[in-house]
């Protein structure tokens, strides 16, 4: 109990959170909101926002209520943004721990693959996976994670080889574990919290990731996403620029939410290593 | 300086093996796709029949095994040789030469300009930690760093360039001008002004907060508080002592943000219609030209392999300990 109070005495880690769950509830709330396809043609195009009652943000050029496109925008970078994160972290702080409990020629080998995805830049690598698989929201999450895993897999071989050393990694390999078993069971959990806090940061840089993807037309074209939603807009950039503009600040309230309880975390992380 | 050398030379030998991973794994990747740059072609064209599309795959040498491919493009490479655009019917090589220059002037005036000025914000913001100039400071940059850059571009475009007809939407210079010298190194700044902000802005952002935070470390260090005692002034201290010691984890950021620059830089040429480099990847991408996009990513990484070696010597310039002994990674 005593970590969500420490997470929740930090002022923006709180404010973060309230961002997150209303945009998490207004994504989970999508098909109760706005109920149907939110891509289908739903009035008169390019009514300004503001004016019409039934369409709060006013139509885009199709006719499609800009409203209901956000709404269910927020689902697909949120899903994108956490699944992608989890990935990553998942095959980072695999990779981190295997590397760092190894050592030797397992360590080199895996960290110079390490150093490979680092050198290609994470966005041309995600064009290229994309563009050979067909955009669909799995090989998006899989992209955007193939292009963010190194950052774990360094923090989190950084922690093992601090970790390894102590008294209860010896006496479990004294009482005969298995390798394999001590740098999964015991070392690696221990090694998490600080990948943990650099987590936020992922989602952030998965979310802006896949808007820039979906804004190149490499998303997912059967569903809409706030990248889309900007590419959209840009045919008409000169009459209707809010049909641009309105997703980018869904898309920055997001990352802004997301980096502030990334601060709440760290908080709550950091203080617990000066306690212990 | 020979230390330095040393240095690079050391780096170089050792991006050997991690080069031959990211040419053999993109490679692999580009296997998957479902048909080759010969079936493109021929969609291309409009179709056409069997013969042709066999006498293209012999020409091109796409009727071999994948790893004898693989083979052939790596001894081709050892010549500088990246194959042939089936897009552009043109070696790719020279397509990313012709191309790259247009990125290097983007990238280059966005790392230089968010470098300078996140800096330059950093020690303004660091100079005293918790002031309210602090508090604007970092809130600034945490706002800023959230904002995706090809929708900064967007706007920038939408306010200064349709609005305010300041500077133009897209390109990178003025077409068929017949500027040259400075007439037109001036017309290419012109046209540059709001991709580079657009680029630099969350590095900018991030530089700060890179800054603050080295800065904010080094305060609670003895030898600041020696140089306090020492009864030296407020400005001095900052300049001198703190912001100093804080600039070494700006200038290994800058090396480990080489690649996201560069990622960066395809979205926000896509925006401006600058033809460089990144557009080049999506003109690739829109072709399915696989050997133009494989050569793109091995370029790519040939080019954060090169601008780290040179941060390394920066760094190596900068810190004195730097240079024998290897600075851990």
């Amino acid at each position: 109990m005593s970590a969500l109070r420490r997470f929740a005495r930090s002022p923006e880690g709180v404010v973060g959170f309230v961002i997150l769950l209303t945009l998490a509830s207004v994504a989970l709330l999508a098909p109760v909101l706005f109920p149907g396809d939110p891509l289908r043609i739903a009035g008169a195009p390019l009514i300004p926002p503001f004016t019409d009652p039934s369409f709060p943000l006013g139509t885009d050029r199709l006719g499609r209520d800009v409203l209901a496109g956000l709404v269910h925008g927020a689902r697909a970078s949120l899903i994108v943004g956490i699944a992608a994160a989890l990935v990553a972290v998942l095959i980072g702080s695999i990779v981190g721990t295997l590397a760092g409990f190894a050592g030797g020629l397992i360590d080199e080998a895996l960290m110079r693959v390490v150093d490979a995805f680092q050198i290609v830049p994470g966005f041309l690598l995600a064009l290229a996976f994309v563009s050979v698989l067909q955009p669909s929201l799995p090989i998006v999450i899989l992209a955007i994670a193939l292009g963010a895993w190194t950052g774990p897999a360094r923090l989190a071989r950084a922690e093992v080889l601090s970790i390894r050393e102590r008294d209860y990694v010896a006496s479990a390999r004294i009482i005969g574990m298995h390798p394999l078993e001590i740098a999964l069971r015991e070392v690696l959990p221990n090694a998490l919290p600080p990948v943990l806090a650099l987590s936020a940061v992922i989602v952030a840089g998965a979310v802006l990731t896949e808007a820039a993807l979906s804004f190149l037309g490499l998303g997912d074209p059967n569903i809409v996403t706030w990248g889309s939603m900007i590419a959209e807009g840009r045919a008409v950039l000169r009459s209707a620029p809010y049909l641009s503009i309105i997703p980018g600040l869904a898309l920055v309230a997001t990352v802004v939410g997301t980096y502030l309880f990334g601060e709440g975390l760290t908080a709550m992380l950091s203080r617990r290593e000066q306690h212990s | 300086m020979k230390n330095a050398l040393k240095l690079i030379g050391r780096r170089a030998i050792s991006s050997i093996p991690v080069l031959l991973i990211v040419v053999i794994g993109t490679f692999f990747l580009l296997e998957l796709a479902p048909g080759d740059a010969v079936d493109a072609y021929i969609v291309s064209i409009g179709g056409g029949d069997a013969a042709l599309t066999e006498q293209l795959r012999q020409t091109y040498g796409l009727d071999q095994s994948p790893l004898n491919r693989l083979w052939l493009y790596l001894t081709s490479l050892l010549r500088f040789d990246l194959g042939w655009s089936v897009g552009f019917n043109r070696p790719i090589i020279d397509l990313i030469l012709e191309r790259l220059p247009n990125t290097f002037y983007l990238m280059g005036s966005a790392t230089g300009l968010a470098f300078v000025l996140g800096t330059v914000l950093g020690i303004v913001a660091g100079a005293r930690i918790g002031s309210p100039r602090d508090r604007v400071l970092s809130i600034g940059s945490l706002a800023l760093y959230a904002i995706p850059n090809f929708w900064l571009g967007l706007v920038l475009s939408i306010v200064f360039a349709v609005q305010l007809r300041w500077f133009p939407t897209s390109g990178i210079e003025t077409i068929a001008s017949g500027k040259e010298g400075l007439a037109r190194f001036l017309d290419i700044a012109w046209h540059l002004v709001l991709p580079v902000s657009a680029l630099a802005m969350i590095y900018l952002a991030l530089f700060l907060r890179v800054m603050r935070a080295g800065m904010a470390e080094v305060w609670r260090q003895d030898f600041v508080r020696a140089a306090r005692a020492k009864g030296l002034s407020r400005r001095r201290i900052v300049l001198r002592h703190v912001a100093r010691n804080a600039l070494l984890p700006v200038v290994t950021m800058l090396g480990l943000q080489a690649a996201s620059i560069l990622g960066g830089s395809v979205v926000i040429e896509s925006v401006f219609a600058i033809p460089g480099f990144g557009r080049l990847a999506q003109e690739a991408v829109a072709m399915r030209d696989a050997p133009l996009l494989m050569g793109i990513i091995v370029v790519s990484a040939v080019l954060v392999v090169l601008v780290n070696m040179i941060v390394d010597l920066v760094y190596a310039f900068l810190d004195p300990r730097v240079g024998a002994s290897e600075r851990s990674s």
